[in-house]
């Protein structure tokens, strides 16, 4: 009884931070030696939807265990929600639901069971509104129908709802979510995907590792990347895409003219292939760039910017392929 | 947000919400059952023995020594079917008994980190030292229902098979049936508190492992290494450390006067094997990397 509850001083100094997960010179090696995680100095804003990259073997997940109190750093300082980790444990992680490394139930107990489960874990979690709230997780995963079905009978979909479902027992300030929409259809991935938009607009903080770029694209407002251990770069999703600029694109037989044109017009890096002409966009309003184009006489097919993707920002910056592991 | 705060503060009583998860979630397992089962097959199986071999008027006994090493509580069957609780208890003593609690023991964390669950648990967030004192309570929860379910059993039995009544102490004095009924009782706890020993080493044994299957193997196997050894004669300097060295003495209960000495020295040597393992695996457990 040493933690003192969840007290106004406490939130306030967490608030003052403004940063849901902080960590200063995170580092983790392994008894054999191995560096997983190197000098991680990691912010996470609060109210953000935190998208966590990298290829497999960057760290991630020890990373994400060294944040939940499953591992002691060998040095450095995690705080989540304000509070030092893995020492503030118990008063901390009743407010984060966690998804690590997929979902883990107990196969020989049905849905519900393995939920009412995880909530008898959690000391701060009422009894007297436990099965309520399991129903209610049940019903905001699409689990409803499957509830009393023995979890080992489950497809990987299922578990995967099932281990989401065990995050939102309770509300959260904090959501951990390893690789959310693993083993999900495309629909399942949809759902999810609004289920985060959902969460995050009731201020709930997201932090959400994904292998699937474009995922982290669509729903999330930062981003940091990891490789070999090392943070990248971390920052909003807009900047790091910025990092990398989109390029204005021409379509026309008239390549020569075309690309005349656009230097004029304060084009810079004017390469032409085949009958595409391309530049980094002048600052000024393309409408009238693709005016002088038409009144110099330039046959334009197609006309438009190709903006760059945090596909081509991570590629820029890891300088490999996504899947090629550390 | 603030009502969400105001619900957050444990309580004392909510904390005991994982422990009944946990008894809910081992006795309705499939696996735990069958080990009740087989427990409570044994005394069903030596009450047939018994009324078999002595249909035909010859008695038990004699040149024989009852089962498993024990006391010659065999022999008295056939006059009271109370004895059969003795003999069952003496027989699945020295293995039946501790084996299963090996497998619940072992099990006990390794079986969640070989399952993935144990993270999960940890991060709900269930606490090491409340999950372990958990597990611990639950296992002795289980080597109390195990003896139970043997001592029941045999009792059962032995009042179909065989009639009831007043019975004769090891020294030769008499006392009634309801006094027989508690001592077999009291021996029943006492051997279930026989067990706490076995039960910590397998706790212990199963923090080193993520493998449920390892643990148990591990436990199993100390428990036959220790039988073994406890009847090399050569070996008599360091048998009465041995957590199994004083089990049959729950006889001594069924004395008149009851002698003590033996069943004394039995709880003490239960009580630092629960100290010195239940250390270990504490100290084991809340330092641990969990990374299954």
């Amino acid at each position: 009884m040493d933690e003192p509850s969840a007290t106004e001083p406490e939130r306030d100094r967490e608030d003052a931070g403004e940063s849901v997960i902080a960590t200063r010179g995170l580092t983790k090696r392994y008894r054999g030696g191995q560096l997983a995680v190197d000098g991680l100095d990691l912010t996470v804003p609060a109210g953000s939807v935190f998208g966590f990259l990298g290829p497999n073997g960057s760290g991630k997940t020890t990373t994400i265990r060294m944040l939940m109190g499953l591992i002691e750093p060998t040095s450095g300082a995690a705080r989540v929600l304000g509070r030092p980790m893995p020492r503030s444990s118990r008063a901390v992680l009743p407010h984060v639901g966690a998804l690590i490394e997929g979902p883990a139930l107990y196969g020989f107990l049905c849905g519900r069971d393995n939920l009412l489960r995880y909530d008898a874990a959690d000391p701060t979690a009422d009894p007297r509104t436990r099965r309520a709230r399991v129903a209610t997780a049940l019903d905001r995963v699409g689990l409803t129908a499957a509830a009393g079905k023995k979890a080992k009978a489950y497809s990987l979909g299922m578990k995967q709802r099932l281990g989401l479902a065990a995050a939102l027992l309770q509300p959260r300030r904090l959501l951990v979510l390893d690789e959310p929409t693993n083993g999900l259809d495309p629909q399942g991935m949809r759902e999810i995907r609004s289920l985060v938009r959902e969460l995050a607009s009731d201020g709930t903080t997201v932090f959400l590792s994904s292998h699937l770029l474009d995922e982290i694209e669509q729903v999330c407002t930062h981003a940091a990347v990891m490789a070999q251990g090392r943070l990248i770069t971390q920052g909003s999703v807009a900047d790091l895409a910025a990092g990398v600029r989109g390029r204005l694109v021409v379509t026309t037989p008239d390549t020569g003219d075309a690309a005349r044109v656009l230097k004029e017009q304060g084009a810079a890096d004017v390469v032409v292939t085949d009958d595409r002409v391309t530049a980094e966009p002048p600052d000024r309003d393309l409408a009238e760039v693709n005016a002088a184009l038409v009144t110099a006489g330039v046959r334009v097919r197609g006309f438009g910017v190709e903006r760059a993707s945090l596909e081509d920002a991570f590629v820029a910056l890891t300088g490999e392929g996504f899947d090629v592991a550390g | 947000m603030s009502q969400a705060e105001a619900i957050r503060s444990p309580r004392l009583l909510w904390t005991f919400g994982l422990l009944r998860s946990e008894l809910l979630t081992t006795f309705r397992r499939w696996r735990t059952l069958a080990l009740l089962a087989v427990l409570a097959g044994v005394p069903i199986l030596v009450g047939i023995a018994v009324k078999i071999e002595t249909s035909g008027g010859s008695s038990v006994g004699g040149g024989r020594d009852g089962g498993g090493g024990g006391p010659a509580f065999i022999s008295q069957i056939t006059n009271n079917g109370l004895f059969l609780v003795f003999t069952a208890l003496a027989a699945t003593l020295p293995f039946f008994l501790p084996m299963a609690i090996g497998v619940i023991a072992g099990d006990a964390i390794a079986g969640e980190a070989n399952s993935g669950t144990l993270r999960y648990l940890l991060v709900a967030p269930a606490g090491r030292t409340r999950l372990l004192l958990t597990k611990y309570a639950t296992v002795m929860a289980f080597c109390l229902v195990a003896t139970l379910v043997v001592a029941v059993s045999a009792l059962t039995v032995g009042a179909l098979l065989f009639p009831l009544g007043d019975l004769t102490t090891i020294s030769g004095t008499q006392i009634s049936f309801t006094e027989g009924l508690g001592r077999a009782l009291l021996i029943a706890l006492i051997v279930a508190v026989s067990l706490i020993g076995v039960a910590a080493l397998g706790l212990f044994v199963s923090t080193l492992t993520g493998s449920g299957i390892a643990a148990m193997a591990t436990t199993v196997g100390l428990l036959i290494t220790v039988q073994i050894l406890d009847q090399i004669p050569q070996l008599h300097a360091i048998q009465p450390y041995f957590f199994s060295h004083y089990w049959l003495s729950f006889a001594d209960l069924m004395r008149d006067p009851v002698y003590w000495d033996d069943l004394v020295k039995n709880l003490e040597i239960q009580a630092l094997y629960a100290a010195v393992f239940g250390s270990a695996a504490w100290a084991r457990f809340t330092t641990k990397d969990i990374t299954a």
